[in-house]
């Protein structure tokens, strides 16, 4: 259970949206040889598609219990809220058509659209939507969700049509939040098992450690989907993924290293490039010398060549993100905090010296061994340290061990890991490094960035807050807080005769756009 | 007859005092179901609602009772993991482990008995030597690294099927049984040795007996009165070996499963005893070892029918 | 010269069994002891630029994924499963002989019962009741030498106390006793001396299934935890990459074969020596 929270922290992909009224600069491109553009066939509509995915969704799939990324990722084109986010991370209308917010953002009016239908042929009412907060609001698993259900003091069916929201305190997020009170059939039980929503694709079966099948909702509402029939398959590992890849049993595949499609043949695959929405860094524990002190950890920052480390282990693919901010964050990313610490290993001797340390020391990375891009990162690192007379070892440990002693217990120097967003708000990647935050592995404890921290949530302008948590990123930059290294690159792939592909600032797999070409 | 029922009864004995370690040693494990369902989140206040909601409060006997009682009748609890009825889980699991093990012990019938007579026909001759030595290989190889062997050579290298990608019998029977082959021959490969040792010396053995030296005076060939004699009695020792290797194989596939990625109950008791998933461990174990018990019971009773001496006394 | 002729009429077949065992069983003591004072690099060191490389001069059994010598790892890792089988059958030869002893000496319902006992465990794969007691005891190193030791107790207990039943039927116990000898005096200074023929299969048998145990165990992941080395652990890493790096598996393997094939060699050729 414990694991499993802690997965849908970091892994986990956010599904909870946010307000990302700016275009996030996303970049979604094919890479040499898989022009997107060139393979404009004629779009087939219907087809059966194999995806196959290398980890087990041991979770349950009812909509308020889930709690592992991958499960999210695919319940994803099954469930719906009210409002759901798009690839730019702009919240559109789903089962609701449009809302009305009252002007001190304390009520929300939502309007149904009419005659949007359940999986299982049921109509959608208010009493639905109405169930399905409650539901949420006393089961749900996830606590920031939770927590922003609290504030909403009452959830009423105005007629059929109509839902409204009471909040006790404005909440500039809180569409992020409906986006993910998924809406479900009142008094229906079974989601755990077979779930009913309202989304592009109807659950048909899951088989454990097998697969699970989803077949094409023709009553959706909306510009449904162009496959009738999607198989998710479940491989033990990469390696056997890698395995059905080659062999053409699957018919696409997401979240691969380059290494691993560099082994695919390209006859038969094209590549797409998306990121992984993460902030990959060598996270350094603040309460452990030498890392309390700022002009060492600058120092590393000076020492680390991040474009190296992308060469190195990624052939130059992956973004540089500077601070905790990853790029897809759009309005709250800030590109001017990327090259802060040009590489520079006088500088960073300099620093060394400075801070009493003329001939370097010794310190330990501790990377969990499943994740190899952090792996490889890491090994990266350890060589770089050596240039500025800094002896680090690696300290490879398991997945369960690194979240009880590493996070849970703070017992480390220094890790290579990557964060990423539970939802779509900046406090999502924030909130973490605020002194008194339990996430706060690095005891990170910078009076300037709490009061920022505390001014950006209590602000209602939402241009404002957006400028205070961009300063309170800048802060993170400023005092070093972890060498921050890159957000990874994310290849999909997926047979030459498959388009149609996006990329979300979310971790999940849109499926309803993916379809066959001629 | 009274031979049987004094050994069913211990049979249900055993199974009883199985079921009841099944159930007790899960009380033992720090953390209880509620605690475990809650996880990090749970205050002390929730886990002790939840226990009264769960039952956890009741007398040990009492939810012992209750606990069988609806596990005979098909419910054998939620899984904490997948939230699914586990009896659902299982159902879908067992067909792949069944045709594993039984795939294993055909393979190992079908290889092993002519072998063995072939070692024994032609004992002390250079290919009954080789195949002593090549035994004792074989015996020695794990499961896990022939199956590992296998992965490679027809998997990776020949192709012939691949390695990790699991063809389920509905999608595919031909594939399928493809796929189980190796897994299958995996797991009887150490048995086949076993087999053929015990076989060759059992007929050695029989040959030597009185009653094949008057077969050979009464002008019969040797290989008749090997087909026609010792064969038969040979083959008792042999039969029972057999049926004990039936429930060992269950064993061997719990591993092979996990190194041909089977998703069969082998491995579904693997993943949950890795997350702790106590309802579904119970009901594999319990089911494992009803096979376990139920086959030795078989061997027994199998031995005592077969064997002449017992028929004739 | 003399003596084999002597011999040879007596002896149809040479025992090769016998010392093929011998042979293969004392190199690989010989390579894991040495493994315990020399490895040719350190079985942890990564080297970027030799990756997943083939065996060659430099790396007899090649490199993994991240460049580390797999020789050097196969040693430490033989040093651990040698150890931890070493341990269990320990554990399961002491505590089984001392049960078979007395209950096999004194008989009476203790007898009774704990056989009972032991044939019940017995009859269940000791894979299935390993991986039960895990989750009771936890995974590691030290927690597979007590899990499996003590269900290694049953087999040697079982052995003895046949023998021993057997033993104190025979003359000379009864002589023994008559001669005032105390029952402990018997079963440890006559009886016990006469059981080592006996068990040595019995104990190659024992160190055999520990080995497979630790292996099939740390492969599936419930035994020895990485970082810590073992040929089960290092046999499901080898997997992974046995698409281009297949000779990790291959010789991580072979350690396992050769290891187990060295003794139950050894407990065969013993066992023909008897016969």
């Amino acid at each position: 259970m414990f694991k499993k929270r802690i997965l849908a922290l970091f892994l986990a992909g956010a599904l909870l949206a946010a307000v990302l009224s700016a275009c996030g600069d996303k970049k979604t491109q094919g890479t040499p040889g898989s022009d997107e553009t060139g393979s404009s066939g004629e779009t087939v509509n219907g087809g059966e598609l194999v995806v196959g995915i290398s980890q087990d969704l041991g979770d349950s799939l009812d909509p308020y219990q889930m709690t592992a990324a991958g499960t999210r990722e695919v319940l994803f084109n099954v469930y719906e809220g009210l409002v759901k986010p798009d690839k730019d991370g702009n919240f559109i209308p789903a089962v609701a058509e449009s809302f009305v917010k009252s002007d001190d953002g304390l009520s929300y009016t939502f309007t149904l659209r009419a005659n949007v239908k359940f999986h299982n042929g049921a109509v959608v009412t208010a009493n639905d939507v109405v169930k399905s907060f409650e539901t949420c609001a006393a089961t749900t698993v996830d606590t920031a969700l939770a927590a922003a259900l609290s504030t909403v003091t009452k959830v009423e069916a105005v007629d059929d049509q109509n839902v409204r929201l009471t909040l006790s305190e404005p909440n500039g997020d809180l569409l992020s939040y409906v986006a993910s009170v998924y809406i479900t059939p009142a008094g229906y039980a079974n989601n755990a098992t077979a779930p009913v929503g309202t989304g592009p694709f109807k659950f048909v079966s899951r088989a454990v450690q097998e697969n699970v099948i989803l077949e094409k909702n023709t009553e959706y509402w909306g510009e449904g989907a162009y496959l009738d029939k999607l198989t998710y398959k479940i491989y033990e590992d990469t390696t056997a993924l890698m395995n059905a890849l080659g062999a053409g049993s699957v018919d696409m595949a997401a979240h691969l290293t380059i290494d691993q499609v560099n082994t695919l043949n390209t006859a038969d695959y094209k590549t797409v490039e998306g990121t992984m929405n993460l902030v990959q860094a060598l996270y350094l524990n603040h309460k452990v010398a030498p890392f309390d002190n700022e002009k060492v950890r600058q120092a590393l920052c000076y020492a680390i060549n991040v474009d190296e480390i992308l060469a190195l282990t990624a052939e130059g693919h992956g973004t540089k993100v500077g601070t905790s901010i990853y790029p897809a964050f759009g309005k709250y990313f800030d590109p001017s905090l990327v090259g802060s610490y040009p590489y520079d290993v006088e500088k960073a001797k300099k620093l060394l010296t400075e801070a009493g340390y003329p001939n370097g020391f010794e310190m330990t990375i501790t990377v969990p061994n499943n994740y190899t891009p952090h792996v490889n990162t890491a090994e990266v690192i350890v060589e770089q340290l050596a240039k500025v007379g800094i002896k680090a070892t690696l300290n490879q440990v398991e997945w369960g061990t690194w979240l009880s002693e590493t996070y849970q217990g703070r017992k480390f120097q220094s890790t290579v890991i990557g964060f990423d967003a539970v939802s779509l708000t900046a406090g999502a990647l924030l909130n973490r490094w605020v002194s008194t935050d339990d996430k706060n592995m690095i005891n990170y404890n910078d009076a300037k960035y709490d009061e920022l921290m505390k001014q950006a949530a209590n602000a209602i302008d939402d241009q404002k807050r957006i400028d205070l948590y961009k300063q309170a990123a800048k802060r993170l930059t400023e005092t070093a807080a972890n060498v921050y290294i890159q957000d990874l690159a994310d290849f999909v792939v997926m047979k030459k005769n498959l388009d149609g592909y996006v990329f979300y600032p979310l971790y999940v797999m849109d499926m309803a756009k993916v379809h066959y070409v001629k | 007859m009274k031979y049987i029922a004094k050994k069913l009864f211990t049979l249900i004995i055993t199974l009883f005092i199985v079921s009841l370690l099944a159930f007790l040693a899960f009380q033992i494990i720090p953390g209880n179901a509620a605690v475990l369902r809650l996880g990090t989140n749970g205050t002390p206040q929730q886990v002790e609602q939840l226990k009264e909601e769960m039952g956890l409060n009741r007398p040990i006997a009492i939810q012992y009772g209750d606990w069988l009682g609806s596990f005979l009748s098909g419910d054998m609890g939620v899984s904490y993991t997948y939230n699914m009825p586990v009896e659902d889980m299982i159902a879908q699991k067992l067909p792949s482990t069944v045709a594993l093990v039984l795939l294993g012990c055909l393979l190992m019938v079908v290889l092993s008995i002519p072998i063995g007579i072939f070692t024994a026909r032609h004992a002390g001759g250079v290919v009954d030597r080789v195949m002593t030595v090549l035994n004792q290989v074989l015996m020695s190889i794990p499961p896990v690294f022939v199956g590992i062997l296998f992965s490679f050579v027809f998997g990776i290298t020949l192709r012939v099927f691949i390695p990790g990608d699991f063809v389920s019998w509905d999608e595919n029977i031909t594939q399928f049984l493809v796929f189980m082959f190796f897994p299958a021959l995996s797991i009887a490969l150490s048995r086949v040795a076993m087999t053929v040792k015990l076989l060759r010396s059992s007929l050695l053995d029989e040959m030597d007996k009185n009653y094949i030296r008057t077969a050979f005076s009464r002008g019969h060939s040797r290989d008749t009165a090997l087909r026609q004699h010792a064969l038969r009695n040979s083959l008792v020792p042999v039969v029972v070996f057999m049926a004990v290797s039936a429930a060992e194989m269950v064993a061997a596939g719990i591993i092979i499963e996990q190194v041909f990625a089977i998703p069969g109950i082998g491995r579904l008791l693997i993943a949950s005893i890795g997350t702790y998933d106590f309802p579904v461990v119970q009901a594999i174990v319990l089911i494992l070892a009803t096979w376990v018990v139920v086959v030795n019971f078989l061997a027994d009773i199998l031995s005592q029918y077969i064997d002449p001496r017992v028929r004739l006394g | 010269m003399n003596r084999q002729i002597i011999k040879s009429p007596l002896h149809h077949k040479k025992n090769y069994f016998l010392s093929l065992g011998k042979g293969i069983t004392g190199a690989m003591v010989v390579f894991i002891l040495l493994g315990m004072v020399w490895q040719p690099y350190s079985p942890t060191a990564m080297d970027a630029m030799a990756k997943s490389q083939a065996p060659s001069l430099l790396h007899l059994c090649g490199t993994d994924n991240m460049g580390r010598d797999i020789l050097s790892r196969i040693m430490e890792g033989a040093g651990t499963t040698f150890f931890i089988a070493a341990c269990v059958v320990l554990i399961g030869f002491t505590i089984g002989t001392l049960i078979g002893c007395l209950t096999g000496y004194f008989g009476g319902l203790a007898d009774v019962i704990l056989m009972r006992v032991c044939d019940s465990i017995t009859a269940f794969p000791s894979i299935l009741l390993a991986l039960v007691l895990v989750m009771l005891c936890g995974r590691g190193k030290y927690q597979i030498i007590l899990i499996l030791g003590i269900l290694f107790i049953p087999s040697f207990a079982r052995v003895v106390r046949g023998e021993v039943a057997r033993q104190r039927s025979q003359n000379y116990t009864a002589a023994a006793r008559l001669m005032g000898a105390g029952h402990f005096r018997i079963i440890f200074k006559h009886i016990l001396p006469n059981l080592l023929p006996v068990l040595l299969p019995t104990l190659s048998i024992g160190f055999n299934n520990a080995v497979l145990a630790e292996a099939s165990m740390s492969y599936v992941g419930v035994g020895v935890q990485k970082p810590e080395l073992s040929l089960g652990g290092m046999l499901s890493e080898a997997q992974t990459y046995l698409g281009n790096a297949p000779w990790y598996a291959l010789f991580t393997g072979l350690t396992i074969v050769l290891l187990i094939l060295g003794f139950s060699m050894l407990g065969e050729g013993l066992s023909r020596e008897e016969s």
